[in-house]
């Protein structure tokens, strides 16, 4: 059979099961819809939450993005699964045990403040909207490539599916579709790289093959280096980011991990504290069974791609080179007009572009795998990106209806009327989400790493102390967000955008990237915060109550009613 | 009766937080981006140790580090009758 087909069997067998899932788990009270009716078991949320988690970014763009940069890609690497130890060690279960529905609303009641809550739904709102954009792009590039459909169709078709089971469902509904979503993914990620590790290393498990040697004796890794010399790319091995930045990049991704909405929402569906606890350990175990594997796949990749192309006839390149050629993500230009594909360090000698984003994509194909396999890919990487923007769009929706409609605007709502708005917010959601997709701004692709440090300037900090430190108080708290979150926003503006004068690599703030810049602007957040509140009042005393009761799992944590 | 006073569960949960979140730092800022050239001089099978703890090593810690905190945890509760 060929390629399209399969593909159009799997994707459509795979879309069926997350129809029929949502139908079956349909949200009957604003309970079910944003928290799930915290009936979740600790490993059913630590397979949604790995698939929440693992976005198209995870699944189709990081081992590419590795494989461009080899040691600079560790950032990403411990930088998205180290965050989850600062999860379960220092946030989810005492979130848990406070036992409410956002994120807003636990900084909402723990300042005493709806200024704090609106500051932390604005937050939240920049947040998910600047990741969720990027979920849908890469839903049209799956479809625009594998089932040669026009990309905004493909955008359209995701768009229908996430508002199926999104509205339908709410929580209750994304966590079922998760559970299976993430079983999707790992297995078209796992099963190509199995494969290829076989067939260039003889290894079964990927994460020892990169670390042994080929047919040829040599160590896969020492064979790298070597061509990297060869062809005058720095060494893979080694990095060419400065150490300060690689530090810096890899706490903002680290601490965004922890403070991203989204993912701390998860841990708000389990039935009790310790199960917290349990499910980031198995969300962590199930995540890092890919992103042990990426590093394994960028090498592979990576040496099979030299290989191929490397002083190889233009004539002759194999059949997917021609095919993402069409897609313009691969673009070959003949500057000495030898016929040869020269591809060096060297960028005026240099004939071959490739985007970092098609690797895993082409990398069945360009190890010659069978058709199943590479349709199998698409099917994982529509999987990625629909469970993550589901998740996104979940809270965007509960923001609007429970953090703004219930909590600020009408505190008088009916419990009936609130289902509505969440499910009403849900729809424009995905309209918006949508049409970010379909009209990329320029900046969608360079905010979606800056969402992290967007989270890890405002949030991290406000939770952290208002678990840690019982004498913060809502000025601080206020003040440490708002300065952090407009830090973070001007500098990424600054150095990413061209706003405010611009400026270029030279003139970064001690040499900081605006990816590593959230690690600054939490750091400024914490320094703010405590300074500010030394100098106001202490909190209420019901307030340290709360903290108090928060420390400890056992107990009453009657929700204010709903 | 003493192994009820939350004021010790609290503080015994900082301990746990502290030794582990220590380890969380070594494998990962200092073993894997600070002393990684070192590292990288020792070979361990076809890695250089440097490069392997920040692709491989700190991930496969960090999993370790949540169950460990997860048994100490529950214990913990146990003891101070806190797992209701």
């Amino acid at each position: 059979m060929d390629l399209q087909t399969w593909t159009w069997i799997l994707v459509g067998i795979t879309f069926t099961l997350y129809i029929a899932i949502a139908i079956w788990s349909r949200a009957y009270s604003t309970g079910e819809f944003y928290i799930a009716g915290k009936g979740v078991h600790p490993i059913a949320n630590g397979l949604a939450t790995a698939a929440d988690w693992m976005s198209a970014a995870s699944f189709i763009s990081m081992a590419g993005l590795i494989s461009y940069s080899g040691y600079d890609g560790s950032v990403y690497l411990m930088g998205w699964t180290g965050g989850y130890v600062l999860l379960a060690l220092l946030l989810a279960p005492y979130l848990r045990k406070f036992g409410k529905f956002t994120v807003p609303d636990f900084i909402g009641d723990r300042y005493y403040s709806n200024t704090a809550r609106i500051v932390a739904v604005t937050c939240a709102l920049i947040v998910s909207f600047t990741y969720v954009a990027g979920q849908m792009r890469g839903v049209g590039l799956v479809f625009s490539r594998f089932l040669e459909v026009n990309i905004d169709i493909g955008v359209l078709m995701g768009m229908f599916i996430v508002l199926f089971y999104a509205v339908l469902g709410g929580m209750k509904g994304i966590t079922y579709t998760q559970v299976a979503q993430y079983c999707v993914l790992i297995f078209a990620f796992m099963v190509p790289a199995i494969f290829i590790s076989i067939q260039m290393t003889g290894h079964v498990i990927p994460q020892l093959g990169f670390g042994s040697s080929g047919a040829d004796g040599i160590y896969l890794l020492d064979k790298l280096d070597g061509l990297h010399q060869e062809l005058g790319f720095h060494e893979y091995t080694s990095g060419s980011k400065s150490k300060l930045d690689v530090f810096f990049i890899t706490a903002a991704l680290m601490v965004g991990t922890a403070g991203l909405p989204h993912v701390i929402v998860r841990f708000f569906t389990v039935k009790k504290v310790s199960d917290a606890r349990k499910s980031a350990g198995w969300a962590l175990l199930f995540i890092a069974i890919l992103y042990t594997t990426a590093p394994a796949i960028a090498v592979f990749a990576r040496t099979n791609m030299i290989e191929t192309v490397s002083d190889k006839k233009y004539e002759e390149m194999p059949q997917w080179f021609k095919k993402w050629e069409l897609t313009g993500l691969i673009s070959f230009n003949d500057k000495n007009n030898d016929g040869l594909v020269q591809y060096v360090g060297d960028k005026n000698r240099n004939e071959l572009t490739i985007d970092p984003d098609i690797m895993v994509l082409a990398n069945p194909e360009i190890a010659r795998l069978p058709n199943w396999v590479i349709a199998l890919v698409a099917a994982g990487g529509l999987a990625a990106a629909l469970s993550t923007a589901a998740g996104l769009l979940l809270v965007i929706s509960s923001s609007v209806s429970h953090d703004i409609i219930k909590k600020i605007i009408n505190p008088n709502i009916t419990e009936n009327g609130e289902l509505i708005a969440a499910r009403l917010s849900a729809v424009v959601a995905v309209i918006i989400a949508g049409w970010f997709g379909i009209n990329p701004p320029d900046f969608v692709a360079a905010t979606v790493a800056l969402a992290f440090g967007l989270a890890a300037a405002s949030f991290f900090p406000a939770i952290i102390l208002g678990i840690f430190y019982k004498r913060m108080n809502k000025e601080g708290a206020i003040a440490g967000m708002i300065v952090g979150i407009l830090l973070m926003l001007f500098y990424m503006m600054k150095f990413k955008f061209d706003w405010f004068g611009g400026g270029s690599k030279e003139d970064w703030w001690f040499g900081i990237s605006p990816e590593g810049f959230g690690t600054v602007a939490m750091f400024i957040n914490f320094m703010v915060s405590l300074i500010i509140s030394f100098f106001t009042p202490a909190p209420p005393k019901k307030v340290q109550l709360i903290v108090d009761n928060i420390r400890i799992p056992s107990g009453s944590n009657k929700p204010i009613d709903h | 009766m003493a192994a009820k006073d939350p004021k010790k569960y609290w503080r015994q949960n900082l301990k746990y937080l502290s030794i582990l979140l220590s380890i969380w730092f070594i494998v990962s800022y200092v073993f894997g981006i600070i002393l990684v050239e070192q590292l990288n001089t020792i070979k361990f099978y076809g890695f250089k140790l440097g490069f392997w703890f920040a692709q491989q090593g700190s991930i496969y810690v960090f999993v370790i580090l949540i169950f460990v905190y997860i048994r100490l945890m529950n214990r913990l509760d146990n003891k101070y009758n806190l797992d209701k």
